[in-house]
């Protein structure tokens, strides 16, 4: 490794562009790998979700991956803190996703320690959008990775979100978002129940019952796995930082919101 | 034809390490102690131009003499632990090989540039009872022409190294709370100045390496806490 490289800049990576690129992954470049290893290959995550608050926002993720119509992991981790006050919620080819949420955690810091000074909540979501974009010959063959951002401006003091599409679009959100295969479902739920002045216990209610919501319709989205005790995760980000509702408590609020299901024929 | 003069190169080298030290002692000096908590990094600075610096997790960074040298140094060193610990793991990311890296370069620079490097460094890794290997602080200094050498305890960088090194060496003992060890660096950074001025706590740049600390370990103390430890 050499120890100084060309790139005088303050950004990871454009760092590992320009000197360490054998290190980026950049599956857009190796078309035949791609080729390959179609959708049915490689692990998909699919429900994630972020809604707006009384102090900040909430995060939430189902824990299901899916490689085609088989099962990749029932566990996987899909929303990452990327610092004190951010976190990434991917959805799309885990692998690339989960890089790229690895990435943008080193990328903050990085920015910050050459800086002096940490990116605006603003710039945190421009960068990434950048990173997405330069996914787009990837996501083209099926890799795409389409992340939720959301964290909370000490600015503005307000929390925010915001979607991406392949191409980098980054479009921000006033309430609420899903992205993923049960994105549909839970925004449908999400739209019914949300209110940005909810309070924190309501807004993990809100959150939990559209991940249910969405794993009841859509077969790619994990939902409450009672019997191995896998829960979706749930992170609140406010002035405060980051903090994840524990498992015990994430229990006790399925508990208290699975009634009867409707829909489908009973006995 | 007239023939080039021949010049040695013991005179070359002399001739760079005295145009090294004589920008090195233009500037202040800058101490590393090490106290019950961590390891604390301290530099007479009155700009509010960096001296310290976070590295990665459990590394910091201490430069005097010529600021943009300094800074650039500064961050060729967190490119190199960014991209390692991206590399590797955040773990692998050690000072030792960081600050044979900086000794290797700096050598390149004082050999083979016109001009040589008007600085000097301190690397310092804070260790961690709970990670097996890690457990030891290890602190680091490397001078202008490369050459680099292991501390325990304190290490002084700039013009009056000797001075206050000397200062510390009575001085200094292992275990000092965080408030006694500010207060020695700051008497310590006073010898520079023949102990005649004291240094004014906002004209202090205090930087810790905190062992308790979980994710990355360096802080920077804002001028009021610095204030209280000092006890002003």
């Amino acid at each position: 490794m050499d120890f100084a490289g060309k790139y005088q800049g303050a950004s990871f990576w454009e760092l590992l562009r320009v000197d360490y690129e054998h290190l980026l992954p950049d599956l857009g470049r190796t078309p035949g790998v791609i080729q390959a290893a179609t959708m049915d290959g490689v692990p998909h995550g699919t429900t994630v979700l972020a809604c707006r608050f009384d102090q900040g926002v909430l995060v939430a993720g189902d824990r299901l991956a899916t490689e085609g119509y088989r099962v990749a992991s029932r566990d996987i981790q899909k929303v990452y803190a990327t610092d004190a006050h951010s976190l990434i919620a991917i959805a799309g080819a885990a692998g690339p996703s989960i890089e790229m949420a690895r990435i943008m955690r080193i990328e903050l810091e990085h920015y910050e320690k050459i800086e002096g000074e940490a990116l605006e909540l603003d710039g945190k979501a421009n960068k990434l959008s950048q990173m997405v974009r330069a996914n787009l010959p990837a996501a083209m063959q099926g890799m795409a990775v389409v992340p939720l951002f959301a964290g909370y401006d000490r600015r503005r003091k307000i929390g925010r979100l915001w979607k991406f599409d392949v191409t980098g679009g980054r479009y921000e959100e006033t309430d609420f978002e899903s992205t993923g295969s049960g994105s549909l479902y839970a925004r449908e739920s999400l739209k019914k129940s949300h209110r940005s002045d909810l309070s924190r216990d309501e807004a993990a209610r809100v959150g939990l019952r559209a991940l249910m919501d969405a794993a009841d319709e859509d077969r790619g989205t994990g939902g409450v796995d009672v019997g191995r005790g896998i829960y979706p995760t749930l992170h609140f980000c406010s002035d405060d930082g980051i903090s994840q509702v524990s498992e015990q408590e994430v229990r006790s609020i399925y508990e208290e919101l699975s009634g009867a299901p409707g829909g489908g024929a009973r006995s | 034809m007239s023939m080039p003069f021949y010049v040695s190169p013991e005179q070359i080298m002399q001739d760079k390490a005295e145009y090294s030290r004589k920008g090195i002692a233009r500037g202040k000096s800058s101490v590393t102690l090490q106290y019950d908590g961590g390891v604390l990094l301290m530099a007479e600075n009155p700009s509010t131009l960096s001296k310290i610096g976070e590295i990665y997790d459990r590394i910091a960074f201490a430069g005097v003499g010529k600021f943009s040298e300094f800074d650039q140094l500064r961050k060729v060193g967190v490119r190199w632990a960014d991209t390692k610990g991206y590399a590797y793991s955040r773990d692998d990311v050690r000072v030792r090989a960081l600050a044979n890296a900086y000794s290797q370069w700096m050598g390149d620079v004082f050999t083979q540039q016109p001009k040589p490097l008007e600085v000097e460094v301190i690397v310092v890794e804070v260790g961690d009872p709970e990670l097996a290997g890690h457990e030891n602080d290890s602190i680091y200094r490397i001078q202008f022409d490369g050459s680099i050498s292991d501390h325990e305890g304190y290490c002084v960088i700039g013009g009056a190294a000797e001075e206050i090194g000397n200062y510390l060496a009575t001085e200094f003992r292992q275990g000092l709370p965080l408030g006694e060890a500010t207060r020695l660096g700051r008497a310590a950074l006073q010898r520079a100045s023949d102990g005649e001025s004291s240094v004014a706590p906002e004209n202090l740049e205090v930087c810790l390496l905190e062992r308790e600390r979980s994710g990355r370990k360096f802080q920077r103390l804002e001028a009021d806490r610095a204030r209280e430890l000092l006890g002003t």
